[in-house]
């Protein structure tokens, strides 16, 4: 699908695993970690990683969000006490950082290094080669340290090898060798795995060994498939604040089984147009007109189904945002509207993709009309006269009021007319 | 050809993997764009090699299939495109490969998925060679009236119905694949149609841009206007805002950047593409919207008055003179409906050739005599059920099941001796596969070898029906010289009898509503013995009287219906199927023991050749 953010602890954890292999076992890491989560008995903790007992800990949320220290989210220099006790007063609370609020429910627990040295580190894949940045003054605040980044590009085709003197030549002279090691161990890393975002901010050196102090990854979903060994068991938590509600996480589940694809997310509950659109870029067209037209605020989805799904999938689909729409009527007293739309499909069978909807379409039908719901249908491609056809037949049958358009209609048409027929009242 | 072209009337393709049904669409939409050739000289199916059938119009033709990508190219030297159909796993190593060989000039990559990394280096490394790769992630592009790949257009009444079979005066290009026909849908009503279209596909590095596409539609005199459908995410549009502000692209470009919606949401979503996605401000559609109006485009309020302004445009081009009027071609060719689809409309009808009442394996699920096997098993069904449905498509009850099992059981095997098995341990010596040798054996049952069973109970049967008296029959049997089947054993007799045929009666007697038939036989046994103690009713005999009063029990068939059972060989299917399992026994053991070649010794045959 795309790059995704992979937690810290399993970043750290892999990291610590293969950067042995990629200094040739020239550097060694302390890669003593815990991770917390909702079902960790918290009581056993020390017993089952007596490191704990005997380290100086730090303890962070560990859920994809920056700036932690600035929220008041890390306990630094704790014994394991302070820290299971940290964790207690914020396991499963909310927690709001920047502008985002969300429930903490991981953390990483890890040992504590006492250190002066900041150093910065980030690898970016970008379209023109792979981007080094690096700076002495790593930290929280290396956004307003800019200027002392360096950046070194490393051409796509690998035809010219990352050379890091142009870093090397920023820190002293001993550290040149450890540095040079660890770069290019982190390099290959990077590069050998599909990472598209590897950043160490900060990292430190202490008595001549490299700590990492703080890690952020992201990785190339597709690509997991070449990396089995790597990434097979990391996991790719939701973004922080964006937890699913139940039909989210539904329609995310069916998703993940299918090679079709089923998107859902809920924008406004209250809202009053609801969108059942096929094909990723067409539903974001149907969405964004709704927005451009300036009714976003009743905007209530945004959704896709595309890829072919099964009928069993689009009925399910269907069914749960027919399910959402119709729990009760909207409180202007208006009716909603259901837009069904699509554009000129250029392989998928419009009439099969339209027998589950339908099929949802009269299960719902008394709740529809209990409610109130208009219903647009806009859709071309193979078979599409006979999918509309059926569509038609619905609304006959259900007496739901329903308009159906084929391609003679512009796509998002039945927008600005969904709207048209509310201010003429149409019911 | 010229570099700005993508595609010309004379362009070649190979297809990488059999994609049968958009190879189809190809030569179709060939076919009515009146190309000279279809488009389509050869497919790569890796590891296969020969010769894939297609429609051309109404005729159909054959085109070569090749187990790799050198092999096709190297035998048709007028190849210069491959349209990539290779599965995300395999679409980096077989791009690759097509970009290397110098005569590969643009290969369209249909995959979605394909490693960002490796669609990086494909896109620099197709950029270093001066070639385009179309996609990942596309449905494709067309050329109007010269090249399709694949599925671009979809269906063969939208390609007619906004005119792709002709070239038109716009430019397009679209990330959306989904939206390249809808595209097309609005141009072909705005404007006088499209003169090429391409999608470039939705991932983070597509291999070639949206400004790679409008640079080639500025050289082209053809091409009048462009149109661009981008999206937010990545810094695509940012490129053509350059090219703009530089003065590089000169015609009217009417731009649309979708994702306007993406600022009302709380937090961050992916949408269906992976590039979109917007980082930062900069990367939101409504920057892009903004940036490429201020640097000259024609933006759109909203998508939806795309079609608008498309139209606008095009009719002041029209007013000042600069749009040539399309030349409509004469005719345009009719394809004929294709069967399967004429079919599913209900637009025609054929008789079959074929009709079963056997099993169905059309649906989720097989089924034998109308059970799905699942429900079969999970009833309790055994072999028997299974028999009755697949040979009498009824399900018998379970006494007569359970005695085509037994049945089945008595006869399986009777020793290496005879007939039947001999030939097939002689075959088996002969170093013959097993199915050879069971059909050798099975090759023997006939008239004299276990083909008692059949005509024993048609005899029967017939006597039975005829009211004769087993005197009567025994008597008319003996007038025309034909020996009762089913009567008469080597060793056996009255005294010592055949414990196979005592469980068969025992189990007919305790479990069959009624046993009419075997009581006749008995009765004619009766008679048979009193001349000669071994003319008893044999196993043979047994199972074929039997076998009638079974299904006689079961009441599915009628009179007529149980004598054509009979006369078309029913019984005798049972005595073919339990005796292949021994058989099959007889031929593996052979092969088992490796027994070698048999030659029987010449003092076992009397020669009784003249010698002359």
């Amino acid at each position: 699908m795309a790059r995704r953010g992979i937690r810290e602890y399993d970043a750290k954890r892999v990291f610590y695993r293969l950067m042995q292999r990629y200094t040739n076992d020239r550097l060694t890491f302390d890669s003593d970690l815990v991770m917390v989560d909702p079902n960790t008995d918290l009581s056993r903790l020390a017993d089952d990683y007596p490191w704990l007992n005997n380290k100086r800990l730090v303890v962070k949320p560990d859920q994809l969000f920056g700036k932690r220290g600035k929220s008041g989210l890390v306990l630094l220099d704790a014994s394991v006490d302070e820290a299971i006790k940290f964790i207690k007063t914020k396991m499963n609370k909310r927690a709001k950082v920047g502008r985002t609020a969300g429930k903490l429910t991981h953390f990483l627990i890890e040992p504590f290094v006492v250190h002066e040295l900041e150093y910065y580190v980030a690898m970016k894949m970008e379209s023109h080669g792979d981007v080094i940045y690096f700076s002495t003054k790593g930290g929280v605040n290396i956004e307003d340290v800019w200027d002392s980044v360096v950046e070194i590009v490393v051409d796509p085709l690998g035809e010219r090898p990352f050379d890091p003197s142009p870093i090397l030549s920023k820190v002293p002279k001993e550290q040149r060798i450890i540095l040079e090691t660890f770069l290019q161990g982190m390099y290959k890393f990077f590069s050998s795995h599909d990472m598209t975002y590897l950043e160490i901010n900060p990292f430190t050196i202490v008595d001549g060994k490299i700590s990492c102090l703080d890690m952020v990854a992201k990785i190339d979903d597709t690509a997991i498939y070449q990396n089995p060994e790597v990434w097979g068991d990391v996991e790719f938590p939701p973004s922080f604040g964006a937890e699913n509600n139940p039909e989210e996480a539904y329609i995310k589940s069916l998703d993940e089984k299918t090679g079709a694809s089923l998107k859902l997310t809920i924008l406004n509950p209250e809202g009053r147009i609801w969108t059942m659109v096929a094909g990723g870029g067409a539903s974001v067209v149907y969405a964004d007109t709704i927005v451009d037209l300036g009714y976003s605020k009743e905007l209530a989805n945004y959704g896709e189904y595309s890829g072919n799904p099964s009928t069993e999938e689009t009925y399910l689909y269907a069914r749960t945002i027919l399910s959402l729409m119709t729990k009760e009527k909207h409180k202007s007293g208006k009716h909603k509207i259901l837009v069904i739309g699509g554009g000129i499909a250029n392989f998928t069978d419009v009439a099969n993709t339209f027998t589950g909807i339908i099929q949802a379409l009269r299960e719902y039908a008394d709740r529809m009309k209990r409610v109130g719901v208009r219903i647009y249908v806009r859709r071309g491609g193979p078979n599409y006269k006979m999918g509309l056809e059926k569509m038609r037949k619905v609304g006959d049958e259900t007496g739901i009021p329903i308009k159906v358009f084929g391609p003679e209609l512009h796509m998002t048409q039945i927008i600005p007319m969904a709207f048209a027929d509310d201010t003429r009242g149409v019911k | 050809m010229e570099p700005y072209l993508l595609f010309s009337t004379e362009s070649k393709a190979i297809v990488y993997n059999l994609q049968e049904r958009a190879i189809q669409r190809m030569l179709d939409f060939d076919y009515l764009s009146q190309r000279e050739t279809p488009s389509v000289a050869a497919v790569v199916n890796p590891g296969n090699t020969g010769v894939h059938k297609v429609f051309w119009g109404t005729k159909e033709i054959m085109i070569p299939v090749y187990p790799g990508i050198k092999e096709a190219i190297d035998a048709h030297p007028d190849v210069d495109i491959m349209v990539n159909f290779a599965s995300f796993r395999s679409a980096y190593p077989s791009t690759r490969e097509a970009l290397l060989n110098e005569r590969i000039r643009v290969v369209a990559v249909i995959a979605e998925g394909v490693p960002e990394r490796r669609s990086r280096e494909l896109a620099h490394l197709s950029k270093k060679l001066k070639k385009i790769i179309i996609g990942p992630a596309t449905v494709g592009a067309i050329g109007a009236g010269a090249f399709k790949v694949g599925n671009t257009g979809g269906t063969l009444d939208n390609i007619k119905e906004q005119k792709l079979y002709r070239r038109g005066s716009v430019g397009l290009v679209t990330k959306s694949g989904g939206l390249l026909n809808e595209m097309f849908n609005i141009i072909s009503h705005n404007t006088d149609g499209v003169f090429e279209g391409v999608a470039i596909g939705g991932d983070k590095y597509p291999g070639s841009g949206l400004l790679d596409h409008l640079l080639r539609y500025e050289k082209n005199p053809k091409v009048k206007m462009m149109v661009a459908l981008g999206e937010l995410g990545g810094d695509e549009e940012y490129h053509v805002v350059e090219a703009l502000q530089k003065g590089l692209l000169t015609k009217p470009l009417v731009f649309w950047v979708m994702g306007t919606c993406s600022k009302m949401f709380p937090t961050e979503v992916q949408f269906g593409h992976a590039g979109a996605k917007a980082g930062d401000e900069r990367e939101t559609a409504d920057a892009k919207n903004a940036a490429l109006k201020s640097a000259g485009a024609i933006i759109p309020k909203s998508f939806d008055s795309l079609g608008d302004e498309i139209a606008r445009t095009f009719i002041s081009l029209q007013d000042q003179g600069r749009i040539t009027p399309v030349k409509e071609p004469e005719t345009i060719p009719l394809i004929p409906i294709d069967y399967a689809e004429a079919v599913k409309k209900g637009m025609i009808r054929k008789p079959t050739s074929f009709i079963t009442t056997v099993a169905d394996d059309r649906g989720e699920e097989v089924n034998y005599g109308g059970y799905p096997i699942s429900e079969i098993v999970h009833s309790g069904g055994k072999l028997g059920d299974v028999i009755s449905l697949l040979w009498f498509g009824r399900r018998f009850p379970k006494w007569a099941s359970e005695f085509i099992e037994l049945a089945l059981m008595i006869v399986a095997d009777h020793g290496p001796a005879v007939s039947g098995a001999h030939n097939a341990i002689i075959a088996s010596r002969a170093g013959k596969d097993l199915i050879s040798c069971l059909c050798s054996g099975l090759l023997t049952i006939g008239p004299r070898f276990g083909g008692a069973i059949d005509d024993c109970a048609k005899y029967m049967e017939d006597a039975f029906e005829r009211d004769l008296a087993p005197r009567e029959f025994v008597e008319e049997m003996k007038r025309k010289n034909v020996k009762i089947p089913g009567i008469g054993h080597r060793v056996k007799s009255l005294e010592n009898p055949d414990g196979r045929v005592t469980i068969l009666i025992e189990y007919a007697r305790k479990n069959f509503p009624r046993t009419d038939l075997l009581d006749y036989a008995l009765g004619v046994q009766g008679i048979t013995t009193q001349k000669k103690s071994n003319l008893i009713l044999n196993v043979d005999g047994t199972i074929g009287v039997l076998m009638v009063d079974m299904l006689r029990g079961t009441d599915f068939f009628t009179h007529e219906e149980l004598k054509e059972i009979v006369s078309l060989g029913y019984l005798n299917g049972f005595f073919v199927l339990g005796r292949s399992i021994g058989l099959i026994g007889h031929t593996l053991d052979q092969k088992r023991m490796k027994q070698r070649l048999y030659r029987h010794p010449w003092d076992d045959i009397l020669y009784l050749v003249e010698k002359k």
